[in-house]
């Protein structure tokens, strides 16, 4: 039986279920999505931008779902300890695939500020949520298909015109299970004209012993002159399974900015869209990945610069080593009257002995003249001049790998726009190329044995 | 403090060094010269122990330890200094991490305990006035974007924190206009003890007008075909490498 089937038969047989545990908004879609899996096949291995990763496969073991929406205890107090500094009042949570946050969470959002689980404010608020859900991902992409047709809650922000949110939102995603288990989640962003927001997600597995699944569909909605910023880091296991889908709606002379990074990962498929729909807005469309061990990254992204006078600024850099595999594919397209357009592509990669592989695909069609435009990739090492010039001053090679490695990385980090947060990275990425275990080190989430459920 | 005893050395299986016979005593300088390709740069490269290349036989003691024997940040610790023709540009790595990381690896190499935040930024003021480094270059990345002038001062910085005691100057007049090298050979110069030793390896004479040699050496094809004093780099100045060749027929 094909993945997709057992997902389908699922959903029919626990239809009523799936429904009664989530609201209108979002069931309302449901019967779209299985139309569209029902037509589908998952990617393979070996197809068109899947070089190293296998849907199929990826998707074929029996997870558990949460259904039923039952609690899953975890002390909330914990999230507060993640040492990625922003307000404790503005931390929620996804536990799987079940929105959470203690009542003070709110208590420091402005006027005009919604914040909270997607299910709640899909039934408070039917109308207003279906307005977007669904509206900006495209239900052909197999993640966005299956998600819609199983996902129930998640996290709904909407930041309503010329509100500007101060302090960034933090949201944790949590997986933690003792069986097998896909958490199906979903996030919905909405920033209304001139207003600003901005959002960090870090994704935790509490259980390193136990394969669990993250399914995520996440659609962000900018506004004219509005500003967003959206930074996700996964710090989860080995036996963490990841398909995430980002899609991006701009209207005119807005701004996004958006940092992915990897810095602990299983089996990863990162995927974004952004598309262009008002002119003179701009994109920065960073991230990056450390992988090594059997670790895989596949990162798919697609810039659509659909209107005129728009600029996107894409880096994505890596670093691969062992027999990890990372994929890298950049797609921008620019169309016929998108004059005066500005698209920076560029995606660098370190790969090491052993085995490790990168594949790297940066592409770019421009159906006009008048752009400004480039693209580009490159695979290496490090340069072993560089790390003879700072051993003749005293470093060790290891020590040298580590600060070039780190130097490697500076750039993607410096384009986060919360310096508490950009100082952290830069010692999370130290201690994670440092071979120093959990990157998040002292938070107690990110240990499997200090808080295993 | 170093005894080079018939080295050979070789790249990529090309043997450059065939037979180098060198010594130098606490407090002396010795300048190298010879033409192109001669291996002045190879020299340098091998008694700081970049693995491209290989010694093949032949001996270096460096206060009666084998040279050959350490990793080149061992080298670095034990007092060995080589100041790169091309300094290596690192984006990314400011200047200042770069130090501390250096400075500390030393103090850990002989069980010292870290400096602290204040005494290293009170060193590095110090350190710069030697060369007249600007602040601004030294809170940038190691070597981008300076100049072919700051990169050689740079690299005469680096000397001053390191304080090493034999220290290898590879072509550092190269790329100065006459006002850097007044500022590079002045810096040196103020490094300069009785305890220390300098080699500097150059083209041209007009360094030693700034550097005074005790001793030059004239290298061809990777052996030192004529040892003399500071008057042998004239007389190179005057009647060039011609007859150093002709001399030197295979």
């Amino acid at each position: 039986m094909s993945a997709l089937k057992q997902y389908l038969d699922l959903f029919r047989e626990h239809r009523g279920l799936i429904d009664a545990n989530s609201a209108a908004p979002v069931n309302a879609l449901r019967d779209e999505a299985a139309h569209a899996l029902e037509k589908m096949r998952l990617p393979r291995r070996g197809d068109e931008n899947f070089e190293n990763i296998d849907m199929e496969e990826m998707l074929s073991p029996d997870y558990g779902l949460n259904l039923q929406k039952v609690d899953i205890d975890v002390n909330l107090d914990m999230t507060f300890r993640c040492e990625i500094p922003v307000s404790p009042q503005s931390v929620l949570m996804n536990i799987n695939d079940t929105f959470a946050a203690a009542p003070e969470a709110f208590d420091s959002l402005p006027d005009g500020v919604d914040v909270g689980s997607l299910r709640e404010f899909a039934k408070l608020y039917p109308q207003e949520v279906s307005e977007y859900y669904g509206r900006i991902a495209d239900m052909s992409n197999p993640i966005v298909a299956l998600d819609t047709l199983l996902a129930q809650d998640g996290l709904y922000v909407r930041v309503r015109r010329g509100v500007r949110l101060e302090q960034p939102l933090q949201l944790v995603n949590i997986l933690s299970n003792a069986m097998p288990l896909m958490a199906v989640r979903r996030v919905l962003v909405i920033v209304e004209d001139e207003a600003e927001c901005k959002l960090l997600v870090c994704d935790h597995t509490q259980r390193s012993d136990v394969n669990l699944m993250a399914l995520e569909t996440v659609e962000l909605a900018v506004g004219e002159r509005a500003r967003l910023d959206y930074y996700n880091i996964e710090e989860s296991t080995e036996n963490t399974r990841r398909l995430s889908a980002v899609y991006v709606s701009q209207k005119a002379s807005s701004q996004v900015n958006i940092d992915g990074i990897t810095l602990f990962n299983g089996t990863t498929r990162n995927e974004y869209y952004c598309r262009f729909e008002g002119e003179d807005a701009r994109l920065r469309l960073y991230g990056m990945g450390i992988e090594d061990r059997q670790r895989v990254l596949s990162t798919y992204t697609k810039i659509d610069h659909a209107v005129p006078r728009c600029m996107s600024d894409e880096l994505f850099k890596f670093t691969v080593d062992d027999q990890a595999i990372g994929a890298f594919t950049g797609r921008i397209h620019v169309a016929t009257g998108a004059v005066k357009t500005e698209a920076y592509q560029a995606n660098r990669n370190l790969v090491g002995e052993g085995g490790a592989k990168m594949y790297s695909k940066p592409q770019l069609e421009i159906y006009n003249d008048d752009v400004k435009c480039s693209h580009g990739c490159a695979i290496g090492q490090l340069d072993p001049l560089q790390v003879f010039y700072m051993r003749t001053r005293g470093l060790t090679e290891a020590n040298a790998r580590l600060l070039l490695r780190q130097a490697f990385m500076a750039d993607v980090i410096a384009a986060i726009d919360v310096p508490s947060l950009r100082d952290r990275l830069h010692i999370l990425t130290e201690r994670r190329f440092a071979g120093l275990g959990s990157a998040c080190g002292t938070c107690p989430l990110s240990d499997s044995t200090s808080c295993a459920k | 403090m170093l005894k080079v005893t018939d080295l050979h050395a070789e790249i990529n299986g090309r043997e450059i060094l065939r037979g180098i016979n060198l010594e130098v005593k606490p407090g002396e300088v010795h300048a190298i010269m010879g033409p192109n390709g001669s291996g002045k740069s190879t020299l340098s490269m091998v008694l700081a122990g970049n693995p491209a290349y290989t010694a093949t036989s032949g001996s270096v003691e460096f206060y009666g330890k084998d040279l050959l024997a350490m990793e080149p940040e061992v080298r670095s610790h034990e007092g060995l200094f080589l100041g790169f023709q091309y300094p290596v540009e690192i984006p990314g790595v400011s200047m200042v991490n770069f130090m501390r990381a250096a400075v500390n690896a030393k103090r850990e190499y002989f069980n010292e305990p870290p400096m602290t935040a204040t005494e290293f930024l009170k060193m590095m003021r110090e350190k710069r006035a030697v060369v007249e480094l600007d602040n601004k270059l030294a809170s940038r990345s190691v070597n981008e974007g300076f100049s072919g002038g700051e990169k050689k001062r740079n690299e005469i910085f680096q000397m001053a924190v390191l304080e090493p005691k034999l220290s290898i100057l590879d072509e550092t007049d190269s790329g100065l206009d006459i006002d850097a090298l007044r500022v590079v050979a002045e810096g040196v110069n103020k490094l300069k003890t009785d305890n220390n030793a300098t080699i500097v390896i150059t083209h041209y004479q007009r360094l030693l007008d700034y550097i005074k040699p005790d001793f030059v050496h004239i290298l061809y094809k990777g052996r030192i075909v004529r040892t003399g004093g500071p008057e042998l780099a004239l007389e190179l100045e005057e009647r060039g490498y011609d007859w150093i060749k002709e001399e030197n027929k295979d």
